[in-house]
């Protein structure tokens, strides 16, 4: 055995990538079922998907707070008695709000979900928004808020959105101390009636279901009135600010220097995107990327650094993202610079690109390991409304895009003057 | 039920394997059982730079990531206090590769220079990250000094200080890595689409010639019993007020730690739990509270903290606070709460093993706490403890003289 020679492998590009296929019905009242059977465990997880993100607020912040107090008392519960009823079946509720949707989501051992079905429903059609509830959630927002304004990254992250999409659109907008104080129980039960009760539902169900588990759905949430609405409302287009470089000092001790470059991005649907998540990849995107050999690996000028694609459904952007050290936070961003031209400037190897796509087909395949995280992609394409074949055009274009492909995106993308820069101290 | 098989190689290294003909993927964690409470006191934060370490090219294979990545792997590692655990997940027709890897290291490092001087920088900025940068950003560095007075538990898996970090030289590493990254002191877990009996094959080619090394024998002082409450007072530039106590609780392989566990639900467990009932709706005394300890494997730390509502007194809110405590350890539980905590326990589990990963690093943990088949009888213990337990429990852990209190108040 000589230990310097590595095994045979068999290249990610040669497997065969299958996204096991959803079982699809309706109930009575026309909400659309997505559903995925499998899985070891004996758990299941229930997403019940409205339209009722913050690109629908009427008042600021008015789209959260709604969500968030939908499990905080109906008629005949109060909140603590709600909580309980979930905790008691070792169950767990959560709600989040997004941009376009909103999710109250259901997870349960498959033997008591049942039982908790019918708390759902009730959360979903008898809501009473107790004023006292939105003045604790208001006072703990806020006092969340003001701990957070102290964390460089949490403000970069905030400032630099709203470089790019403008503060009046839905993704660069951020919730200041005075929007939370004229948060109202009558917007919050105006929007609950709008976007819950008249709402749009979806819903998205996986794990181990248990007997006649498609009739239960049915008799708890068939008769809700929802499903009156068309879908995503269409948002004014961004705006971006004028100027593109930003130092802002909020600690005048701080020892690092949160960075954040951005520029707009199409969504999903633009013929470049599936491309441009490979270029990414090797850009900025994982552990062995380009950003991350050079500025951690070979300079040791931060713990971390990463680009992505936002996750927006409308329009998107590219964003390049990292916490570096205060006296080292400039030369970071120029060694950023230098990597886009290094990229736009010579071709990539045969090796290193084989290795991204090995790296990215593999990482496709773990995440496929059960049945949540099937679910999770195939929400993904349906609530940015398309179908399987994204998941397989990407497969593709993982394995067949070229050297001479990735360049002339880099060409058209990676240039410094596209790139909005801040670095909050 | 979670199946796996179990051998020994002779030079000591145990091997598990856990069959998953479900998915593509295999798994491959390695955990050695050395963290930083075997660190000397002058040298802290010294296994988890030597993780970072560890990534830095081994004696035949100049780079860990690469050959991974061209498998279709990926992979990350972990230090705590007890233990350090690397991991790693590839297509399972690979797994070879990842055996190969993990041997190597194993086997002997590089001990690169250049990749010490990066990674003590790049340690640096993830101390600066998460302990320096972030408001409360140093409570626990302060809490573990508090608390504990001779265990090393004192510190931090990060470190003490900076200092240490950055003072770290090549003749350390080297020391550290004969003396822990041993195989007897290893656990191998294979996990995912593969066989047991190719994975014999496997281990034995690729781990079976690593010398046994010498077998380090663990021996940390015991933290004395605590006999008066510790109180600090602490001002720093933060917004908001907070209180942070923490009471001494039974180490991880004592029986006493599932009614321990059960308690911090019963407290601090979510929107039904009693302090966020009673503090943070009721009395809004506290804008959040959690109830929590960190699972450690040698005597841990019950904590309860929580931010305090802006205009409320500290010492009020903490009043209100034992008054809840004190409701526990006179009146005890009630069986409906007792079935709540424990169907949560049920729940939790269940959801834990969902990901093959979860599973490998799991049988790895259990089997390095003595006994891997404690993934499949934990429940049967939550399940066991009754009301009475609970009680006797939450009296001796809540007792005044078992008590260390920090106030974290904000300067302006």
């Amino acid at each position: 055995m000589n230990r310097k020679i590595a095994p045979q492998i068999k290249d990610a590009v040669d497997y065969t990538l299958a996204l096991k296929p959803y079982e699809h019905y309706q109930l009575n009242n026309g909400i659309q079922v997505y559903s995925i059977d499998a899985g070891a465990q004996d758990v299941i997880q229930l997403e019940m998907v409205f339209y009722a993100g913050n690109c629908y607020d009427k008042l600021k912040g008015i789209a959260a707070a709604t969500n968030f107090l939908l499990k905080n008392g109906t008629t005949n519960k109060t909140a603590f008695q709600i909580n309980e009823a979930f905790d008691y079946y070792g169950g767990y509720c959560n709600r989040a709000c997004y941009n376009e949707t909103s999710v109250v989501t259901l997870h349960s051992l498959s033997k008591h979900v049942d039982k908790l079905l019918p708390i759902l429903h009730e959360m979903l059609t008898d809501s009473v928004f107790l004023q006292q509830e939105l003045d604790i959630y208001k006072q703990n927002t806020k006092q969340r808020l003001k701990v957070n304004l102290q964390k460089a990254e949490f403000v970069a992250g905030r400032l630099i959105d709203s470089y790019i999409y403008g503060e009046q659109h839905p993704y660069g907008v951020y919730t200041k101390p005075l929007d939370i104080d004229a948060l109202n129980i009558e917007a919050c039960k105006a929007f609950y009636q709008e976007y819950y009760v008249n709402g749009n539902c979806t819903i998205f169900v996986s794990g181990k279901m248990p007997h006649n588990f498609k009739e239960s759905l049915n008799a708890v949430f068939g008769q809700l009135t929802v499903n009156k609405k068309p879908v995503i409302k269409p948002i004014n287009k961004s705006i971006q600010i004028e100027q593109q470089k930003f130092r802002i000092d909020i600690d005048p001790n701080s020892v690092q220097g949160a960075i954040r470059i951005a520029m707009p991005f199409p969504n999903r649907h633009h013929p470049d995107f599936k491309k441009v998540m490979v270029l990414n990849t090797l850009f900025g995107g994982f552990f062995g990327s380009r950003l991350m050999s050079n500025i951690r690996e070979e300079k040791g000028y931060t713990y971390g650094i990463y680009s992505y694609i936002q996750n927006h459904v409308q329009e998107s952007a590219w964003v390049i993202s990292t916490e570096a050290g205060k006296d080292v936070s400039e030369a970071t961003i120029e060694e950023v610079y230098k990597e886009m031209r290094i990229l736009r400037e010579e071709k990539i190897g045969d090796e290193e690109l084989l290795l991204v796509r090995n790296y990215m087909i593999g990482g496709i395949l773990g995440e496929l390991d059960g049945p949540f995280q099937i679910m999770a992609k195939w929400k993904n394409i349906i609530l940015n409304d398309m179908d399987e074949n994204y998941f397989y055009d990407s497969v593709h274009e993982i394995k067949s895009v070229n050297a001479d492909q990735l360049m002339e995106l880099a060409n058209k993308y990676l240039r410094p003057e596209n790139f909005w820069e801040l670095v909050v101290y | 039920m979670i199946q796996y098989d179990k051998f020994t190689l002779d030079n000591g290294l145990r091997v598990l394997v856990h069959e998953d003909k479900s998915t593509p993927m295999a798994v491959l964690n390695v955990l050695y059982d050395v963290g930083a409470k075997d660190e000397s006191f002058d040298k802290t934060g010294f296994a988890h730079l030597f993780e970072h370490l560890m990534f830095g090219g081994s004696k035949n294979i100049p780079s860990y990531d690469e050959p991974l990545q061209v498998a279709g792997g990926e992979n990350n590692a972990f230090t705590t206090n007890d233990l350090t655990n690397y991991y790693c997940q590839l297509p399972a027709e690979n797994i070879e590769t990842a055996f190969w890897l993990e041997s190597d290291r194993m086997l002997s490092l590089a001990f690169s220079k250049k990749s010490l001087e990066v990674q003590r920088k790049v340690v640096c900025e993830e101390f600066k990250e998460h302990y320096i940068t972030k408001p409360y950003g140093d409570v626990w560095h302060k809490m573990r000094e508090l608390a504990y007075t001779t265990h090393p538990y004192r510190w931090m898996t990060i470190g003490a200080s900076l200092k240490h970090v950055e003072d770290a030289t090549l003749e350390d590493v080297k020391a550290f890595f004969y003396k822990h990254y041993t195989p007897s002191n290893a656990i191998l877990v294979v996990a995912g689409n593969i066989e047991t009996a190719q994975m014999k094959v496997l281990a034995e080619k690729w781990f079976g010639s690593i010398p046994a090394g010498e077998k380090y024998n663990r021996q940390l002082p015991v933290e004395p019993k605590q006999n008066a409450s510790r109180f600090l007072e602490v001002k720093s530039n933060v917004p908001l007020d907070a209180l942070y106590k923490c009471w001494h609780m039974p180490a991880r392989m004592d029986d006493r730690y599932y009614a321990s566990e059960l308690i911090s639900d019963i407290l601090g467990g979510g929107g039904s739990s009693r302090l966020f009932q009673s503090l943070v709706k009721e009395k809004q005394l506290f804008s959040n509270i959690d109830c929590y300890h960190f699972g450690s494997t040698d005597a841990g730390l019950m904590t309860i903290e929580g931010k305090i509502v802006k205009g409320v007194n500290i010492k009020d809110a903490e009043n209100a606070l034992m008054e809840e405590i004190k409701k526990l350890v006179e009146n005890g539980i009630s069986t409906t709460e007792l079935e709540k905590v424990k169907n949560k326990a049920e729940s939790a589990l269940a959801f834990e093993d969902m990901s093959l990963m979860n599973r490998a690093s799991n049988i790895a943990m259990y089997e390095n706490l003595g006994e891997a088949e404690l993934i499949n009888t934990e429940l049967s213990k939550y399940q066991a403890v009754t009301a009475d337990e609970l009680l006797q429990q939450a009296r001796i852990i809540f007792d005044d003289n078992n008590c260390n209190t920090m106030h974290y108040l904000s300067n302006n």
